[in-house]
């Protein structure tokens, strides 16, 4: 094979950072229950001010699906610098699907993940880099690589009902020293009880945070604030809940700050709602409500204003919207990162996104199954020929 | 011409279709189901069979006056692990289900033929089994420089031992797509999907190919390798012919052919959406006959 074959087994991480940023906690013999921390006290260590909530931003992992994953090591060098003098405490940098995520079926990453963690890392101050895990994805030789780039917060998801799966990595990640999130992901598809009994699954298994995360972003307003409740009921004080929202109903913002109200104490945003399908709820959006609500989050609101002007607006290929087929994507329960992977199969296969979606929504298939999309299309195509050939 | 004697060790799911499947064969009997819990209704289950059976565990197997010439494990890795070379000792082959990994790793209509002899020879994974097939059909016609497979499975069909260490399916079966699908470089995804009623499992195989690669013959050979894999387990099908793309930078200039494969389950024991079990159970079946008839021919 000549040509540069992208497609490279994981990373090959030669150049040995030390962990210089170590999380404090260690894994002991009985860490079935996360660090308890108490509302509002901060959780990390020298962090600048207290604070009530604290905002982590997703602009360069879950923005990597609308980047098609082909985020420069300079824009990472750009955006968390900015992030971080605006007093932004964690910063999420993966490949869109987490870990591993570079593939066919995710889409391959322009630089590889790892690179664009050192990079964060060396701009991130006082902040922490985040990464994201999907087991099923990816695994603990990608969170050990991550974590030798200095990466120190470790936040593992999988389908809302599926919490087993990442027993294995919280445990590896607890002996990596790494601080913990758990992400239950299409959190709408179960109800608040059954949610929290999986929440309860990760906190024994390490989670210090779990998050309800709102993949589809089909939650509305209560049936948020319930479920973030409901988490809180059950693992509070043991650990965190956290709320991780999306724009395709508009309502991430609101819904963040319903949850907060319930207790949650972890809000993710992104710059520019960079994100899946309508996007995230913008950093800048939840920095100036929180603080007119007086609310602290510990982040500049001016700061996370210029950052998303003037740094990451100018670099991103279109600004996340909520057109019809990521409204869909709210309406149906369908996974916002599919939304791409949608238009390329309309484009391809001759049929609308929006169809593909719905179709895709009433399967009920989850995250990481993109795979299906293009069977989708075939069918619909399928279904379109034969309709076509019927009116002959 | 007589048949070969065989034991399963491990009364579980697995096992029991697995057994139902080898009442079938024309080439092996089943003498023993073994097992370490006098309770368990998966030993009643083969008792009721016309099985021999017992609680006595490996132990007891060993003991008989006739051991039998072939025994399938389908406990666990660590069980497996402990068990192998005392199979080894007495002279039985051993067609092992678990993940331990202990043999080659086999794919019937890939490459057993090289390991008939084995004294133990591994299943891969239920992934492995649906989708190595159809990587190599790829690679016997041109390079693959990279293959990449989806397996989704029903969240049912899940047993803990997967959940607890979902890793140990990824990198089995990455490994086993570039060692027996021929493919340089390989990557594997697994997804639980909860839904309702149970989805069948479905398997999807992207593989790089060159720009020139011959489509025709790519798809001649994979839809023989497919009705070779139909011919044990019946429920193998695509879903759609071959899917070819043209090259593009995002893969480097390589271009790109998607199949998609979905596995339905015969029904013996487990449900037909337990696709994952049954190509597991299918495709050991096959081995062990295909190791009784002493022939990795295709006949």
């Amino acid at each position: 094979m000549t040509r540069g074959a992208p497609m490279t087994r994981g990373a090959s991480v030669t150049r040995g950072a030390p962990m210089t940023r170590g999380a404090p906690m260690t894994r002991g013999a009985s860490v079935t229950r996360g660090a308890s921390v108490t509302r509002g006290a901060p959780m990390t260590r020298g962090a600048p001010m207290t604070r009530d909530v604290r905002i982590t931003d997703s602009t360069l992992r879950d923005g990597s699906h609308a980047m098609r994953h082909q985020f420069t090591e300079a824009q990472v060098r750009q955006v968390v610098c900015v992030l971080a003098a605006a007093g932004v405490e964690v910063i999420e940098v993966s490949h869109g699907d987490g870990l591993g995520g570079s593939s066919f079926n995710y889409g391959f990453s322009a630089v590889d993940e790892i690179r664009l963690i050192r990079a964060a890392v060396e701009e991130a101050g006082a902040a922490k880099v985040a990464v994201l895990l999907l087991p099923g994805v990816g695994t603990v030789d990608d969170l050990k690589d991550a974590r030798e780039a200095g990466a120190s917060v470790a936040r593992i998801a999988t389908h809302c009902t599926e919490a087993d799966v990442s027993i294995q990595h919280f445990g590896a990640a607890r002996d990596l020293g790494m601080e913990t999130v758990g992400f239950l992901m299409l959190a709408h598809r179960l109800d608040p009880a059954a949610l929290a009994k999986q929440a309860r699954i990760m906190v024994d298994a390490g989670a210090q945070c779990v998050y309800v995360v709102d993949s589809a972003g089909a939650l509305v307003l209560a049936g948020a604030q319930a479920r973030v409740r409901a988490l809180i009921d059950e693992i509070r004080p043991d650990a965190q809940v956290g709320f991780h929202g999306h724009q395709n109903l508009s309502l991430g913002v609101a819904n963040s700050v319903l949850a907060y109200q319930a207790g949650a104490t972890q809000i993710d945003g992104a710059l520019c709602a960079l994100g899946a399908g309508a996007g995230n709820s913008p950093t800048e959006v939840l920095a100036a409500t929180f603080d007119r609500l007086g609310v602290r989050t510990g982040v500049d609101v001016q700061g996370v204003l210029a950052a998303a002007e003037e740094v990451v607006r100018p670099f991103i290929p279109r600004l996340p919207w909520m057109d019809r087929s990521s409204v869909v994507q709210g309406y149906a329960g369908v996974y916002s990162s599919f939304l791409l992977h949608a238009e390329r199969a309309a484009e391809r296969y001759g049929v609308p996104a929006h169809a593909i979606l719905q179709r895709v929504g009433e399967a009920g298939y989850v995250g990481g199954q993109e795979d299906m999309i293009i069977d989708v299309a075939l069918r619909l195509q399928q279904e379109r020929e034969t309709a076509r050939g019927a009116g002959w | 011409m007589s048949k070969a004697t065989a034991a399963i060790v491990g009364p579980g799911n697995i096992g029991t279709d697995l057994l139902a499947k080898l009442q079938r064969s024309e080439h092996i009997e089943v003498r023993y189901m073994v097992g370490v819990d006098p309770a368990s209704p998966g030993l009643e289950r083969a008792r009721d069979r016309g099985v021999e059976t017992s609680a006595g565990g490996v132990d007891w197997l060993l003991a008989r006056d006739e051991p039998p010439d072939l025994v399938f494990e389908a406990t666990s890795a660590r069980a497996h692990l402990a068990n192998a070379p005392r199979y080894a000792a007495a002279g039985i082959q051993a067609v092992d289900l678990t993940p331990a990994a202990v043999g080659p790793l086999v794919c019937p209509p890939v490459n057993l033929r090289e390991h008939l002899a084995a004294p133990n020879v591994n299943m891969i994974t239920c992934g492995g089994q649906a989708t190595i097939p159809l990587v190599r059909a790829v690679s016997q016609v041109t390079p693959v420089p990279y293959a990449e497979i989806v397996a989704s499975i029903a969240s049912r069909s899940a047993g803990p031992g997967t959940r607890a260490n979902i890793d140990e399916f990824t990198t089995t079966t990455a490994r086993a797509i570039e060692r027996v699908g021929g493919a340089e470089v390989g990557k594997a995804v697994i997804i639980l999907n909860p839904v309702d009623p149970p989805m069948i499992m479905r398997d999807t195989v992207f593989c790089a190919i060159a720009a020139d690669a011959d489509a025709a013959a790519i798809t001649e050979s994979v839809l023989a390798m497919v009705a070779e894999v139909a011919r044990y387990v019946p429920g193998y099908t695509l879903r759609a012919d071959p899917q070819f793309d043209p090259p593009s930078d995002d893969w480097s200039g390589w271009a790109r052919v998607a199949l998609f494969a979905e596995v339905r389950g015969n029904g013996d024991y487990l449900p037909p959406w337990a696709g994952n079990l049954d190509i597991m159970t299918a495709a050991a079946a096959r081995v062990g006959e295909l190791l009784a008839a002493g022939t990795g021919a295709r006949a």
